[in-house]
């Protein structure tokens, strides 16, 4: 006898609500992104919550606005953009374990900082992997996510779920301190690659001197900047892999970061990489927000992603 | 083997094995990716072949780039330093690896292939000929799961990519940009000429590899007649064509990477 699949009934999608896990390994050969959630901090902080594992699939949600019935008792954590979370009307507290029972209706408004929020159960929701062994939605290539075809989540959407196995369930928070705060001036920190030399001196002092501003054209692919025009010798070289966080520079001169859906070979210039930390930090700021760049070694920025990715993989 | 580095990323370097693109330098960027996940197994997270390059990606909490590099000189200074020279052997296996796809060139499906047949100077049959008699590498994958870029084409034979891309090109359609031709995995925007198309499914992500074609590998195009494409299960268009291409044609930019720069740029405004 099978029982019926259940879970967290979507009635209102939102903007755009992505089944997002650490993303894929192996498969950038075949052309295929990496994908995975964008802001690694806040999405790792919803698992860890939970004493998922690091890696555990969780809901990425860009702007919020989001409602769904749980059809089970189950533990929840919302994290990230600061949103009005409520249960059945009731205000509930971010960055904490929820506790739902079945015919809960919990909803998020918009945030009022910040631009993600992650939503993860106990237990992790039970989407298969697929390509690259994630379940990372890839919108674009229409591969993974919920259904395999790398479609954002729809009102009737059931994300499957086990029931709550813990009795009384468990309740953690994140200590206040510890929780980012998103209207703090953004500084982004660079590796300096080896075609940084394409760039002439004056150029390189204005990129990590002047203030960028995030364009509205941004999305998971790259975030676009608007700002002062960077000179480059040379507009395009032979096509190559990209790196997660590159700084390319097309011959507009405005550089675009590459992120998680990026293509996976290109031949524009590039300044660098931004670190994957300052990239967390980046997939919280909505466009308009200002930004600047700073040159930081790579054995200090492997330090830091480093400790982050030990804590969070350290399981509770 | 003749090899620098570039550190690219937080977790990535990147390999140069060359200057300039060169279909002498695909089998030795095949060998090096192959010999390096089968040394690294598990500490290489992705590799990434293109043109002229290897893209390593490595795990920071297993290697730093000291014990990283330490590892991979010793892998690469092994390798025979031949860029091209494949030996007796390899050409074997080489020869025995040829992935032969079967492709309907024709009008109804080529929506280009008159007009490059007669920008060459050849009938349509000529033309076809010439294209299919030789083999093509696959330099790189890339702008699309699956989409190969295979070289060379016969200088004869090449045209520049169109000045307005298509807003759709039906999976499987086979073009021409420059010197390179490439097989267009799924429905996308593009802006290369094209001459026909495949029945094989070249992405599929239920099937192990999804990806039918991978850089290192040499394509044989067999010409097949319509019976046997839709014998094999392909289609005629199903899909209006949409933006024709425009007679004026871009000028000047250097070949491969142009190519791109379009077709992602439509990708992401057409998609």
């Amino acid at each position: 006898m099978t029982h019926a699949t259940l879970g967290l009934w979507i009635e209102k999608p939102g903007f755009l609500s992505l089944i997002q896990d650490a993303g894929r390994c192996g498969v950038m050969h075949l052309g295929l992104a990496t994908g995975g959630a964008m802001d690694r901090h806040a999405w790792a902080w919803a698992n860890y919550l939970l004493g998922n594992c690091f890696g555990a699939a969780a809901l990425e949600i860009t702007f919020g606005q989001v409602e769904f019935v749980s059809q089970l008792s189950a533990n929840i954590a919302i994290t990230g953009a600061q949103v009005a979370v409520t249960v059945n009307g009731v205000p509930q507290p971010l960055w904490a374990t929820l506790s739902l029972k079945a015919g809960d209706r919990v909803a998020l408004g918009a945030p009022r900082a910040g631009l993600r929020s992650y939503l993860a159960v106990a237990g992790g929701f039970s989407v298969a992997a697929g390509l690259g062994n994630s379940c990372a939605t890839l919108h674009r290539e229409k591969t993974g996510g919920l259904h395999g075809d790398g479609q954002p989540l729809k009102a009737g959407d059931l994300l499957p779920c086990e029931p709550r196995s813990q009795n009384p369930p468990l309740q953690r928070q994140v200590p206040v301190d510890w929780r980012p705060d998103y209207h703090e001036a953004l500084i982004l920190d660079v590796i300096i690659g080896a075609q940084a030399e394409r760039f002439p001196s004056r150029s390189l002092e204005c990129f990590f001197t002047q203030p960028y501003t995030l364009s509205p054209q941004s999305d998971r692919m790259g975030a676009r900047l608007d700002g002062p025009a960077l000179e480059v010798f040379g507009e395009r070289l032979i096509s190559e892999g990209i790196s997660l966080g590159a700084v390319q520079v097309p011959a507009n001169g405005l550089p675009i970061i590459l992120l998680n859906d990026r293509q996976t070979i290109g031949g524009y210039p590039k300044l660098g990489a931004v670190t994957p930390r300052s990239l967390d930090a980046l997939a919280q700021r909505q466009p308009g927000c200002q930004l600047q760049f700073r040159a930081v070694a790579l054995h200090e920025a492997q330090r830091r992603e480093k400790v982050f990715l030990s804590f969070f993989k350290k399981i509770l | 083997m003749q090899w620098r580095y570039d550190i690219s990323g937080i977790d990535t370097v990147t390999l140069h094995f060359g200057q300039r693109i060169d279909a002498a330098l695909v089998a030795p960027i095949h060998r090096a990716a192959i010999a390096l996940k089968s040394s690294l197994g598990a500490r290489l997270l992705d590799a990434v072949p293109s043109y002229t390059t290897l893209l390593l990606r490595y795990d920071v909490l297993q290697d730093d780039l000291a014990s990283l590099m330490r590892q991979v000189s010793e892998v690469l200074n092994q390798l025979p330093d031949a860029t091209g020279g494949l030996d007796a052997r390899e050409r074997r296996d080489a020869e025995s690896e040829i992935i032969d796809v079967p492709v309907f060139y024709h009008p109804s499906v080529g929506p280009d292939l008159k007009r490059l047949a007669q920008r060459a100077g050849f009938s349509v049959d000529e033309f076809v000929y010439r294209h299919s008699e030789r083999l093509y590498q696959v330099f790189a994958i890339g702008f699309a799961p699956g989409f190969a870029y295979l070289g060379e084409v016969a200088e004869e034979l090449s045209a520049p990519r169109l000045a307005n891309p298509r807003a759709k090109v039906p999976a499987g359609t086979l073009g021409i940009a420059d010197t390179q031709t490439a097989l267009y995995p799924i429905v996308s925007p593009g802006g290369w000429n094209l001459i026909g198309r495949t029945p094989l499914a070249l992405f599929d992500q239920s099937r192990t590899p999804p990806s039918l074609l991978e850089a290192g590998q040499t394509v044989r195009f067999r010409p097949i007649a319509q019976d046997e494409y839709l014998e094999l299960g392909g289609r005629l268009d199903d899909l209006p064509w949409g933006m024709e291409p425009s007679p004026d044609i871009q000028q000047g930019a250097p070949a491969e990477t142009r190519g791109k720069d379009c077709d992602s740029r439509h990708a992401r405004f057409m998609d």
